[in-house]
């Protein structure tokens, strides 16, 4: 069962991890602001959820893990309105030069 | 253990990395940028430290709100952002800024390499003494009790950076309302997400400044909280700023440094001293010195960011 939990782990962890390396990547290589955000928030927002999904097995209470999810959340909600605000900024003043 | 030493050094690394970056790069809006992440890289620096309270302290205060100050102040120093750039310092002033900065980094290092093994610490009588405040938490035991008067000086302090920032008001615009007009877009996402954070922020904020008791949180966290959704609400346009003419916003403001006061000194017939807590009650007056302070720090910090007032009353 331990086995099974820390095999769990470190695959939903790795998983996550890839997701943020593929985000990074994105971030970095394409061409204007509203791809960029596209790759970052969906890649962050996975990606979060998965190393949560990971860690959960691993807290010592259930109000921490619900913690643990809130936090996800949190990040989703905010990842949400901040890239619609900046990609609303972006439609309103034109793509930057 | 070789794991948490990799995780520390490349924490190190990045921090370094990111405070050289924001010191040299030439946009300040970047720098201002880098400026928030160092301050989230070094409130990662504290958990590792198991200075949680200054980490929470360090991510609201030092990454969070002095960010969106400094942004603002970018925002509104831009038009002459590049007559300033265009300047550039003359041989002999670049050398003396030079020498002084490099001067007080050799004066810290040599502190810091010359400190005495071990070092210094109070951290025993702390915990020799924290029961008689009832707390569990040391860093409240010292902000509140122990050290109650520097934790006094500082909300006063805070209130004076307001004052200073209300000085640069227009004369017709005194009593009026601070920042600009922010308009309601009833169907963007800022007003949605205004609806929907704010009740989960009070009750995270209470809750910080409850466990701040006998867990890492307390005024200042909970207080930055409270202004981040008093911003986000008036940022959204859901809610418009007070005019700084109001009684109520004036007495609010100091209302933590006079509750700080008042019981302060009552401890002098009561308990023989000067911020003295009598016996057996230290606990409940800690925690109605600290409610009271996250309502003023609150309100403070966000009429800082809101700066002076833009509009009439």
């Amino acid at each position: 069962m331990n086995l099974l939990l820390d095999l769990w782990t470190v695959v939903a962890v790795s998983a996550g991890v890839f997701f943020f390396l593929a985000g990074t990547v994105g971030l970095l290589r394409f061409p204007d602001t509203l791809t960029r955000l596209h790759a970052l928030t969906k890649a962050d927002n996975l990606g979060l959820g998965l190393v949560v999904l990971g860690l959960l097995p691993r807290v010592g209470s259930p109000l921490a893990g619900l913690k643990l999810i809130c936090v996800w959340l949190l990040v989703l909600l905010a990842g949400a309105t901040a890239s619609q605000l900046i990609a609303r900024a972006v439609r309103r003043s034109g793509p930057p030069a | 253990m070789s794991m948490a030493l990799l995780f520390d050094g490349s924490l190190i690394a990045l921090i370094l990395a990111v405070a050289t970056w924001t010191i040299a790069v030439r946009n300040s809006f970047a720098a201002v940028i880098g400026y928030a992440t160092y301050g989230l890289l070094l409130a990662l620096a504290w958990v590792r430290l198991a200075a949680v309270d200054a980490a929470l302290t360090e991510a609201a205060i030092g990454g969070g709100l002095t960010s969106v100050l400094l942004i603002r102040a970018v925002v509104r120093l831009r038009p002459t952002e590049s007559a300033a750039r265009a300047e550039t310092p003359g041989r002999v002033s670049r050398l003396l800024a030079a020498v002084l900065a490099g001067s007080v980094t050799a004066a810290l290092a040599l502190v810091v390499l010359t400190l005495p093994d071990p070092a210094p610490t109070l951290a025993p009588q702390v915990a020799e003494h924290i029961a008689s405040t009832g707390l569990g938490n040391a860093v409240t035991a010292v902000l509140l009790s122990f050290r109650a008067i520097d934790t006094l000086l500082e909300a006063v302090v805070l209130v004076f950076a307001l004052v200073a920032v209300w000085t640069l008001t227009p004369d017709d615009l005194w009593r009026g309302r601070p920042g600009p007009r922010y308009d309601l877009d009833e169907n963007g996402m800022l007003a949605y997400l205004a609806r929907l954070l704010p009740p989960l922020g009070i009750v995270v904020a209470v809750y910080v400044l409850w466990v701040g008791a006998d867990l890492p949180g307390g005024k200042f966290q909970a207080g930055t909280l409270l202004a981040a959704m008093w911003l986000l609400a008036i940022m959204a346009g859901l809610t418009e700023a007070p005019p700084i003419s109001r009684r109520w916003l004036r007495g609010a403001l100091v209302l933590g440094t006079v509750a700080f006061l008042v019981i302060g000194f009552a401890g002098v017939p009561l308990a023989g001293a000067f911020l003295a807590y009598p016996e057996g009650y230290a606990k409940p007056l800690i925690i109605a010195i600290e409610a009271a302070s996250m309502l003023s720090i609150a309100l403070t910090l966000g009429l800082l960011v809101l700066g002076p007032p833009e509009q009439g009353p």
